[in-house]
Formats: structure tokens, sequence, C-alpha cells
């Protein structure tokens, strides 16, 4: 069964096209990556998804749990279990790790938030009264918005490059996260470019140019990304026919 | 009422159920409209107080070398709807002394109620002050509170201010604050506002940096809804060498508000140095779009955002 289903999903800014009718469908209960050289529309494709301001304008359908999710509001979307994990997550000045990761959570007391802090290597004591600011490095940053998607408890969460700016050590602790919300029954889709991360996921999808190049096992996708998106010499631009779908 | 009951009643005001909560070796002065109604004080810590027509003169000496070690709790109240309230402080901190206090300004009935402060504050040699001022406002915004205070902060000592508005209408707000900072001070001064409705916002505050390596930061965070106004005039002026200052303004307007800043800062040294950042606007897309992206509403994540910039910080002058 698949939770997300996007049909014929286009999307342009200035008149360029930047998504260019891409049909996918992401079963339920599963992690899948999301691949794909610089610039060709991952994060454009998880802002429409989300329904961010600027992306509500598209082309075709997306249907969340066979709704379709046209109209739908960012904060409604949330609320029908749909979240997003930030590339580059947001600063809060003055605002604790503790009132952050408990906005939207169902359970906001200490205890709770201290032991998402934990699940993510993040000592609870030390950063709950913290704010969640420019002192935190971006590793800390990028694993207190993890901490915030797991207490959500989410249907489908949308991370975008969740390994940028993390070290090897801090990456168990993402994969923990991972093995966490897969156990929950939820759905991840998951934007890298690392292939340490898209190993953790069941399946895969590769776009280029607003496209959907290839889809199917993570070796297959990943092979592919090596020996072909990475020495294409015009990223971004591939050929009609050299088109394998 | 009597005293006691006025205590008790303006106590409550604030959120303290029981004076005697605050222990017995808690200092407190308590001043509804021209009267001390409670006082007790501290070895080291000494309270002169003059009844006058609208107000008192209230004389605060802490001795030289004294360490008071828990905040003087000060209450400065107008109970009734209207009345006026004018303050005459005149404080000195002697030399290596340590003092901080808490002072609550509570007008919780207010409709035409007019609070006023003069105070002269002295800051001798290494002596460290911290003032911290906490106003709660009925809902009415008939208050008017005008504070303005001249301070010299000598040698090595140190004055933190800091003026906390978010509970109850801000009303009708100007303070004007001077600081005057010799060699080594450090001085820090702070205001969290929020402004609803017609409220109306002035600050200004001034830091000389006279002396050499003094340093000084004012900060001003604002938050303003409906047809609320500010306008912040923060100047930080250098003169001694290796002097530093920050001026940091923040406000986020919304609905009909509009605000002002105009941050000054001047350096008369070249070995000085002067920041500032100012930030104007409604609350940021991105701080929106991710708390949107968690499930609050819009009303609830800017609420969560306003409550982040209006909250305490760590000192600037810390560092
Ligand atoms: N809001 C926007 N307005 C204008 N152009 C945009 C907008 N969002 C994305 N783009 C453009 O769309 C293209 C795809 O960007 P996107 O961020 O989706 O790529 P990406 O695959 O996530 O790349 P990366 O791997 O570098 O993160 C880029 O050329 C980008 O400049
Ligand atoms: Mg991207």
């Amino acid at each position: 069964m698949s939770l997300l289903s996007i049909q014929n999903l286009s999307q342009s800014f200035d008149g360029k096209p930047i998504l260019d009718g891409l049909t996918m469908d992401f079963w339920e209960g599963h992690i899948h990556a999301v691949v794909g050289p610089n610039g060709a529309g991952k994060s454009t494709l998880a802002n429409t998804i989300m329904g961010l301001h600027g992306y509500t304008n598209y082309g075709g359908e997306i249907f969340f749990d066979g709704q379709s999710l046209r109209g739908v509001s960012v904060d409604a979307r949330a609320r029908m279990g749909i979240t997003l994990a930030w590339q580059e997550p947001a600063r809060f000045e003055g605002l604790s790790v503790l009132r952050f990761v408990g906005a939207g959570s169902k359970r906001k007391d200490p205890a709770h938030v201290k032991g998402l802090l934990e699940a993510l290597g993040l000592e609870g004591e030390r950063y709950l009264h913290r704010s969640v600011d420019r002192t935190l490095s971006g590793g800390e940053r990028k694993r207190i918005e993890l901490a915030s998607i797991l207490a959500m408890e989410p249907r489908l969460i949308l991370m975008d490059e969740p390994d940028s700016g993390i070290d090897v050590a801090a990456l168990d602790y993402i994969f923990t996260a991972l093995s966490r919300l897969k156990n929950q029954g939820a759905t991840v889709i998951m934007i890298t470019h690392s292939r340490a991360v898209l190993e953790q996921a069941d399946h895969a999808f590769l776009m280029c140019n607003g496209r959907l190049r290839e889809k199917g096992e993570i070796s297959k996708i990943g092979r592919y990304f090596i020996d072909r998106c990475i020495p294409c010499d015009h990223i971004n631009e591939p050929d009609e026919e050299e088109s394998i779908l | 009422m009597s005293s006691s009951d006025l205590v008790a009643a303006l106590l409550q005001s604030i959120g303290v159920d029981n004076p005697h909560g605050l222990s017995d070796n808690t200092a407190r002065i308590e001043v509804h409209e021209n009267r001390v109604v409670g006082l007790k004080l501290v070895p080291g810590l000494k309270v002169d107080a003059d009844e006058t027509d609208d107000g008192i003169n209230v004389e605060i000496r802490v001795e030289a070398g004294v360490r008071l070690q828990k905040p003087v709790h000060i209450c400065f109240g107008v109970l009734p709807e209207d009345g006026r309230q004018h303050i005459d402080l005149d404080v000195r901190i002697h030399q290596d002394a340590h003092a901080s206090f808490l002072a609550h300004c509570t007008f919780p009935n207010a409709v035409d109620v007019r609070h006023t402060m003069t105070a002269g504050i002295e800051v001798e040699p290494g002596a460290h002050y911290a003032y911290f001022e906490r106003h709660v406002h009925g809902t009415h915004g008939g208050i008017t509170v005008i504070p303005e205070a001249r301070v010299i902060v000598h040698d090595d000592a140190e004055f933190t201010t800091e003026f906390e508005l978010i509970k109850g209408r801000a009303g009708q707000i100007k303070f004007d604050y001077e600081t005057l900072c010799h060699d080594r001070s450090v001085v820090e001064m702070t205001a969290r506002i929020s402004g609803r409705a017609d409220d109306r916002i002035e600050i200004h505050e001034r830091a000389q940096l006279l002396g050499d390596e003094a340093k000084a930061a004012l900060i001003s965070h604002i938050a303003l809804r409906d047809d609320a106004r500010a306008e912040i005039y923060n100047d930080v002026t250098a003169y001694g060498a290796r002097a530093r200052g920050h001026v940091d303004c923040k406000e986020i307007v919304l609905d009909r508000a509009i605000a002002k800043a105009v941050p000054m800062v001047a350096v008369h040294n070249p070995t000085a140095h002067v920041t500032h950042e100012a930030a104007i606007g409604s609350v940021d897309s991105r701080q929106l779009q991710t708390l949107l992206s968690r499930g609050l509403t819009e009303d609830e994540a800017t609420d969560l955002i306003i409550e982040g910039l209006l909250s305490k910080k760590a000192r600037w002058t810390k560092d």
C-alpha cells in the first residue's frame, strides 16, 4: 500500500521547470531514499509535499492516504501526520530545546523530551534548557530537529539530507532515529548524497533535472548514481534519448 | 486596608501568595501609593523612606564590602483603578559591595494610573548592582510608566538592569536611562516588552563608555501587536581605550503595529569597538514554517516565537 502517491507532479519557478512530471509511490512503513545531483529538485520535492510557503502552486496531484493535498495548509498536513526535517534547520533565539521539541509533541514533559534527546546521543540535562540558537553546533541542531520529529510520532517524515553537517559518530544516532521511526510504522522519505545513509533505505529513487531517472533496489540505484551521475559532465541536463525510464 | 493586607494584596497581584513564603532573611520593601507598607532589612542594607504627597523618596545604601546573599525584594504598586505614584530613588552601592534587587511594579487594575520614577544610582568602585524590574499591568492599558535613571558606574564596577513587561497591557511607557561607565566597568541594560492594542513604548538608553576597557550592551527585544507602536533609541558612545559596546534591537511587528529603531553607535578611540544589530519585522518565515510543519497553528507558532524573543537571555557582557 502506498501512503503517499505523487502523480505527474510539476513545479516551476520563474518559468523554469524544477519538477517535471514526477510520478512516484511511497509504500507505507518503508524507508525510501531520494538521491540525485545538486539542483535535481530533491528539496523542492520535499517542500512541495510539505506544502511550504511558495511551493503550493503545483501541477499534478499529491495523495496522502488517498486524500489530495491540494489546498491543505502546512499545519493541517502536519496534523495529518506529515512532517519535514530541514536540511538546515532554523534557529530560535531564546526558545529552549524543551519548548521546541515539546511544541509538536503529544507529551511535553521534560522526562519524555530528555529521553528523545538521549536516543539521539544528546545528554538531556545539558540540552533541555539551552536555547535553539546559534550557540548549538550544526550537528547538535540537526539532532534536536530529529528529536522534535520523533516527538510528533508522525506517519510520514521528509528528511532533507539528515547526514549533512553530521560527523561519523553522530551518524549512528541518525540511524537509531530511523529505525525507531520504522518500528513505529512510520514512512520515511530521505534525501541524501551519502552512500551510508542510502544503505539504510529499503528502496530508492534517483532524480535528475526534476525527473525520475531510476527507481528500485538501493544497490542498483547506488551503483547507477556512482557510475552514471557522478561522472556525468552535463549534470542535471540528461539527454532525452539517454533516459532509461 | 491595613498595611499587612496591602502587602498581601500587592504580592498576590504579582503571583506571590504568601509574603512569608519569602524566607525571614530576605530583605523586602513594599510601597503602596505613597506609603511604605512593608519593610524588612538585613545587615549592610540601609533604607530610608519619606512619604511625599504623591509618592515617596527612597534612599538605599549597601555598605562597603557587604555581599547581600539574596536579592532584595521591592514591590511598588497602586491597586485602585486610578492614582499617581512618584518614586524618587537614590541608590548607592558602596565600594566592593554586591547587591541584587528584584523589583515588581504592579498596577493590576489600572484605568488611570501614572507611575513615574527618577533614580540616581551610583555604583562605587568594585561594586556590583543588579536591578531586575518586572511589571505586572492589567488588561485595560490605562497606565503610564515613566522611569528615568542616571547611573554612574565607577572603575571595576558592574551594573545590570533588566526591564520586563510581558503580562498585561504596556500602556504608555517612556523610559530614559543614561549610564556613565568608567574604567573596566561593565553595564548591561535589557528591556523585554510586549505591546498590544494602542500601547505606546518609547525607550531611550545611553551608555557612555568613558573609561578604558569599559563594556556596555543595550538590548531591546519588543513584540508588538494590533495598533501598538514602539520607538527605540539606543546610543553607545565609546571614548575609552579598548572599550567595547553592543546594541541589540529586535522587534517583531504584527497586525497594524509600527516599530522604529534608531541605534546610535560612536567611537572616539581607535582601539574601541562598538557593534549593533537590529532586526524589525514580522516573525521569521523559516521559524514559522518549521513550527507549522510540527503541527502548530499559525497563532500558536507566532506566540512561541515571541516567547523566545521575550525570554531571559544569557548576558552579552559575560563573554
Ligand atoms: N523557491 C525557489 N525559487 C526559485 N528557485 C528555486 C526555489 N526552490 C528551488 N529552486 C531551484 O530549483 C532547483 C532545484 O533545487 P533543489 O533545492 O530542489 O535541489 P536539490 O536537489 O535539493 O539540490 P541539493 O542537492 O543541492 O540540495 C535549483 O536550481 C534551485 O535554485
Ligand atoms: Mg536540497
